[in-house]
């Protein structure tokens, strides 16, 4: 079938002035094929469902819209932690400002490198996950990154990793338009934790496909950086193997516009997905939607998603989170949590939860709530001696506290809520 | 102390006077009792004093060591010393116990302009003041007031005053709810901060909690007023004969 004109119009203006990079034989053939599903598919207009409550105007415009570069004092996240650090500025590798990309238990190489190798195990997993994402709902931002992806890191995750990896997104350049994809591969038994800090971009798609072999465990921990103006997208597509375990949490400060999406395909018994986001906005102009989507496809699995966010002054959030549960998927424990937090009249949440059932033998829960700040709690801190705007604090990091408590690594924790404190401090 | 006068106190969303002119003096180092029936304005008094929302003042005052209280705001009463336990303590979940305890005696300091306590001196004192209670450790990490059974409320009100050692403590029926060995505890608490520099004002409609604190003045209130004031015989009588006959005798 056609595409609609205003569909096929915003699709033909985004690709009329890309040309797909050149690499090894497969990777041109996974980049052509995921520019087809873009043709095919079609970008996301204003007017699809999977979009009815974020604009993609200004992430399938033929530029980035301009982002001033915003100017803190605070220092680098998780610089206590001892990381394997892997700098992009701009949506560029910077090797000088980058370790190494060498530590126990992994195998890590640029995108780039990886792709002009003729035989490589990123081949069966570069733009396969997506592509199996894009039923029943079109991702067609991420196809679109797949075929003109042009910087990322692929890790092969071999032993346990001897420390975090950490990719650092840099923004120096008001109009930048980064296109980062990276892979991540969890052999059986091995377990990585992946660190992703940083604004990135006046307009940053990022992908992320990683597969968990079976008794894998792979963290991931995102800090998407305090500029007020950027625009991003994200996919994080995982398959998920018996036994395994996979856990990813998205802290997010300020941005114009964020729309993360998460697919998950549990494929083996016994596993175990967590999804956890908590994000803090302020301003009309503030935008920030959590998309997910969980398939469980075998028996005994577990998976949870919990989301919170704290809106002030106008601002917006949107959750879409859905559970799939296949037939044959018995024993299926699915929970999933959307709330927020409005600290004013003006602010939004917007929220379709969904459960979608096809095995008899399940427990799956899902909640979502909008409210104010607790008066007769506020009252109670008050009446302590604790300052109002303090104590309004102290009850929004609460709010918030059970989406942190996703994160496993109590250092990575600490140091995020010290950052959600100090960004609470100075929009109070 | 505490110095009321013809404190006149109505409903906020509705038209509806709860206090009709209460007069009230605490000299300090003493113990008052205000015993009331249902109804008669006990805890408007308490929430009133210590600033909570949905109260219109229609008339009178209320000082603090000379202070007007009326003028401030919660926290600024607090850190003038005024102290209210509860008669519901509220659940924070989210907020350790801990961390509020800091929060709150860092926060009265700041405003005195005294030096922060140290997390080690803080941890020190909040310890030796949690086992006089019977409060352990499990409970000062758990989230305020969470899961707590009555009576560990209570008692981690207590345990609130102690730490942030207020001149003026208002307890507002902490008896309600409890067992007797639990308002031994209480009232232990409570006698173990009786100083000369510090007052209380006991709200209760029973006498048995005054058998623990024993009070230097007992007001009798009713229908918005104080309509009678005597010693701790006072409470005796109340406990005998019930509030009809003190209701008719100044009707």
């Amino acid at each position: 079938m056609a595409l609609a004109k205003l569909k096929s119009d915003a699709t033909e203006a985004r690709l009329a002035g890309l040309t797909l990079p050149d690499g090894a034989a497969w990777s041109n053939a996974a980049r052509a094929d995921a520019w087809e599903r873009v043709r095919r598919m079609g970008l996301p207009t204003k007017r699809d469902e999977y979009w009815k409550y974020t604009d993609p105007t200004t992430l399938t415009a033929p530029d980035a819209t301009e982002a001033a570069l915003f100017h803190h004092d605070e220092g680098p996240l998780f610089d206590a932690v001892d990381r394997l650090k892997i700098v992009f500025v701009d949506g560029l590798f910077d090797a000088d400002a980058s370790d190494d990309l060498s530590a126990e238990g992994v195998e890590i190489a640029r995108l780039a490198d990886a792709m002009a190798t003729d035989i490589h195990w990123a081949k069966d997993l570069y733009g396969v996950l997506e592509a199996r994402a894009q039923k029943p709902v079109e991702r067609t931002l991420a196809a679109l990154n797949t075929a003109m992806a042009t910087d990322g890191v692929v890790i092969r995750v071999t032993g346990k990793a001897s420390r975090p990896i950490n990719l650092i997104y840099l923004h120096k350049d008001v109009t930048s338009d980064a296109v980062l994809h990276n892979l991540v591969k969890v052999e059986q038994g091995a377990e990585v934790t992946l660190l992703e800090t940083g604004p990135a971009a006046a307009r940053f798609s990022n992908s992320l496909e990683v597969e968990v072999a079976d008794g894998g465990a792979f963290h991931h921990v995102r800090a998407q950086g305090r500029d007020h103006e950027r625009r991003a997208v994200t996919h994080c597509f995982a398959s998920i193997g018996a036994k395994s375990s996979f856990k990813s949490f998205t802290l997010t400060f300020n941005g114009v516009l964020t729309r993360n999406e998460c697919v998950l395909e549990i494929l083996g018994d016994e596993a175990v997905a967590h999804v956890a986001g908590a994000c803090v906005g302020d301003g009309g102009d503030f935008h920030h939607d959590d998309t997910v989507f969980i398939t469980h496809d075998a028996v005994n699995c577990e998976s949870r998603q919990v989301f919170k966010k704290v809106l002030r002054n106008g601002a917006t959030g949107v959750f879409q989170g859905k559970i799939l549960v296949k037939e044959g998927a018995q024993k299926t424990d699915g929970y999933q949590i959307s709330q927020s937090l409005l600290l004013d009249e003006d602010s939004q949440f917007l929220a379709k939860p969904e459960l979608e059932i096809y095995a008899d033998d399940v427990a799956c829960s899902h909640g979502s709530t909008s409210g104010a700040i607790d008066e007769t709690a506020l009252f109670y801190l008050r009446s302590r001696g604790v300052h109002t705007d303090d104590a309004r604090n102290l009850l929004t990091l609460a709010f918030l506290a059970e989406a942190l408590e996703e994160i496993e690594n109590e250092e990575l924790a600490d140091e995020l809520r010290d950052r959600l404190e100090g960004w609470l401090a100075r929009h109070s | 102390m505490l110095e009321i006068k013809n404190l006149q106190v109505a409903l906020e969303d509705e038209d509806k006077q709860i206090l009709k002119g209460v007069d009230l003096k605490i000299e300090p180092g003493k113990v008052h009792a205000i015993m009331g029936p249902n109804g008669s304005g006990k805890s408007t008094l308490s929430y009133v004093l210590s600033g909570k929302d949905g109260y219109e003042v229609t008339g009178g005052e209320a000082a603090l060591e000379g202070a007007d209280l009326l003028d401030m705001e919660p926290e600024e009463r607090a850190a003038a010393g005024l102290f209210l336990a509860f008669q519901y303590p509220v659940e924070i979940p989210g907020v350790g116990n801990m961390t509020f305890l800091r929060t709150a005696v860092n926060a009265q300091r700041k405003s005195r302009g005294e030096e922060e306590l140290s997390a080690g001196d803080f941890l020190k004192e909040v310890r030796a003041k949690a086992k006089s209670l019977k409060i352990d450790a499990e409970m000062l990490k758990r989230p305020v007031n969470v899961g707590f059974s009555g009576g560990e409320k209570k008692r981690n009100e207590i345990l609130q005053m102690a730490m942030l050692e207020p001149k003026m403590c208002i307890l507002d029926e902490t008896d309600s709810g409890l067992d007797v060995d639990a308002m031994k505890l209480v009232a232990e608490g409570v006698n173990a901060l009786r100083s000369e520099g510090r007052s209380f004002l006991v709200i209760t409609h029973y006498q048995r909690l005054l058998d623990h604190i024993q009070p230097d003045v007992v007001h009798i209130m009713a229908d918005g007023r104080i309509v009678k004031t005597g010693g701790p015989e006072l409470a005796l009588e109340v406990e005998n004969n019930g509030y009809a006959d003190i209701l008719a005798e100044v009707a």
